[in-house]
């Protein structure tokens, strides 16, 4: 069982105040955390869970403009056997179609019978990667996996649906799948782990080892391109209750007495 | 003719939600750019939801076959993508559902089409489409535009558009010859499954006390779980403490979990992700607590708090209690 996991790097900004560039087309990422993208986290584990059931072997792969080797160096503390990063400036700006094509070059010439992503990024969300890659590759593939049973050369998935219903579906191999959160528990990396992992194979490679033009990648060769950003104003709903906690909570005491609960 | 193309999305034989919203988005849509509203209905036996389509469409194009008879990603790619070739429409709007993140992106590859996803709205002109878009879990709004002259494809994000409600169109169905469908066995729909739903029904509660990724350790739940007691509260939670197995399927809210509706809602340490505001945005009143003064999550409650939330569960719990005895 070898299977291919694209991991992708991205900012913590869960409670920090994000600033837009002066260009307005990204955030300031300067003073935050960088890690691996919450969905690749719980796709490299689902990846290493198949392997050390089933043997085979795991390689994570990661195409970014930045220098995201600690990205990798984590996959391979997890336990991924060899990583891949396709490392270019150009990247910068790209939209899913130009990830998607460098992946493709990366991934086509390496035998595999899975590769998974995660079902979107924390950061841009486009939830796009994985799809495009499987049309790529001409392999069959299935979005929102929360669960993955291996049988003889295929495949039995469950996707998850809305309003708690599950779809189970059936991909023969080699197939793509794109993994939801909550399929396992990844596990724990410590630093020390992440120094034992140093002696495992890692690959830099530049877009022209690839083969890769200059109009397949970056701004330029990206379909969907943006524009600008924009911050939605703070709190624009909700009134903010001021004062000490027990005036807040004597507060909302009152509220919910009004509308019939608590009374 | 110019045309505005509408993928109409159904599960276990009902027209899903998402498929009037676009049908609304596509109306305004059409009529600015003065193209004509279609929709596609690929299934098996579902004339008679052509039928309900056809109110609010000016065509109808029903592709009928058995092997559409649940939705395959495969099986509808080659569906659109012979229609989209065929008919160029300027634009082709897909759900961001389940369906639409399964089918979208392979469709848009297999065209050369660009693809803009996960959309809040969209502008059309006879160049380009803009779409607004949330990135960065919904804490920044992102402006982004392709070209639509040789066709485009967008998705469109559930619960944000209101759909129109009444009949806007007496439209016509055109029964289509479904493609061949070839290849398409590599991909099997087996069957739906329930999620294990046991023990709590947090639909039925008149207060709800939900924590989301705030409340930090599983060791902090019963915190929780004493407040939500002491106000005759059920507890419930976002995702992330569904992933983490801190809490049971039954107990989420939001898309993939269950949809609530309280007299009162109070979230905790929730940073307000989509998904999980479509969950409770109808709640009578949304109470927030939040360290982030900027997390979404106050863009939807009525009353915000903006500390600690383990400064606030111990005093408002003693609050109900105090109150509770008064009685």
């Amino acid at each position: 069982m070898d299977i291919i996991v694209c991991v992708k790097k991205v900012p913590d900004t869960r409670e920090a105040e994000l600033i837009i560039t002066k260009d307005g087309k990204d955030i300031e990422k300067g003073e935050l955390v960088c890690d691996i993208n919450e969905w690749d986290r719980y796709a490299v584990e689902e990846a290493i869970r198949l392997k050390e059931e089933l043997g085979g072997s795991v390689t994570a792969v990661a195409v970014t403009p930045d220098e995201d080797e600690d990205l990798l160096r984590k996959c391979l503390a997890m336990g991924a056997d060899r990583a891949i990063m396709v490392k270019d400036e150009s990247f910068r700006g790209s939209d899913a179609h130009v990830i998607a094509t460098a992946l493709h070059h990366i991934i086509k010439d390496l035998p595999f019978d899975l590769v998974f992503t995660g079902v979107q990024a924390e950061d841009d969300g486009y939830a796009q990667v994985g799809g495009i890659l499987a049309g790529f590759l001409k392999v069959p593939h299935a979005t929102l996996v929360t669960q993955i049973e291996v049988l003889e050369r295929k495949v039995q998935v469950h996707r998850e649906l809305e309003e708690a219903l599950m779809e189970v579906v059936e991909l023969d191999m080699p197939a793509v799948c794109t993994i939801q959160t909550g399929i396992n528990e990844p596990r724990y990396v410590s630093i020390m782990g992440i120094r034992k992992a140093a002696k495992k194979e890692m690959k830099t490679l530049n877009t022209s080892d690839l083969g890769l033009t200059e109009e397949e990648l970056g701004d330029s060769a990206s379909k969907v391109k943006i524009k600008g950003l924009s911050l939605p104003p703070s709190g624009k709903g909700a009134e903010i209750l001021k004062g000490s906690t027990g005036e807040i909570a004597t507060k909302v005491a009152s509220i919910l007495k009004s509308k019939g609960v608590l009374a | 003719m110019r045309e505005i193309l509408v993928l109409a999305e159904h599960r276990k034989g009902v027209l899903r939600d998402i498929t009037w919203e676009m049908l609304s988005l596509g109306k305004e849509l059409a009529e600015k750019m003065e193209a004509q509203l279609t929709t596609v209905l690929p299934g098996y036996e579902v004339k008679s939801l052509a039928d309900e389509l056809s109110t609010q469409a000016d065509l109808v194009l029903l592709v009928e076959d058995e092997r559409l008879q649940n939705f395959s990603s495969m099986a509808y790619q080659q569906v659109l993508s012979t229609l989209i070739t065929t008919r160029k429409p300027i634009i082709t709007l897909i759900g961001h559902t389940a369906c639409g993140i399964d089918l979208a992106p392979g469709l848009a590859a297999a065209l050369g089409m660009p693809l803009a996803t996960d959309c809040l709205s969209l502008t059309l002109t006879e160049k380009e489409l803009t779409a607004v878009r949330q990135i960065y879990g919904g804490k920044v709004n992102a402006e982004v535009a392709c070209s639509c002259e040789k066709g485009c494809i967008a998705t469109i994000r559930a619960g944000v558009v209101s759909p129109w409600g009444e009949e806007t169109r007496k439209g016509k169905v055109e029964v289509i010859q479904s493609p061949s469908l070839e290849g398409i066995s590599r991909q099997r729909f087996i069957e739906y499954v329930e999620a294990a739903i046991g023990g709590v029904d947090i639909t039925q509660a008149d207060i709800i006390v939900a924590i989301g990724r705030g409340i930090q350790d599983k060791e902090n739940i019963p915190l929780a779980e004493e407040l939500a007691k002491a106000l005759g509260g059920t507890l419930a939670c976002s995702r992330p403490i569904v992933d983490k197995k801190w809490l049971p399927k039954a107990h989420q809210v939001g898309t993939s979990g269950k949809t609530v509706r309280p007299k009162a809602y109070i979230a905790l340490g929730i940073s307000g992700a989509f998904q999980h505001i479509v969950g409770m945005k109808d709640s009578g009143v949304i109470i927030a607590v939040n360290k982030d003064p900027r997390a979404p999550i106050f863009e939807v409650a009525d009353y915000g708090i903006v500390c600690d939330l383990f400064d606030f569960m111990p005093v408002l719990k003693e609050k109900a209690k105090e109150l509770l005895q008064r009685r």
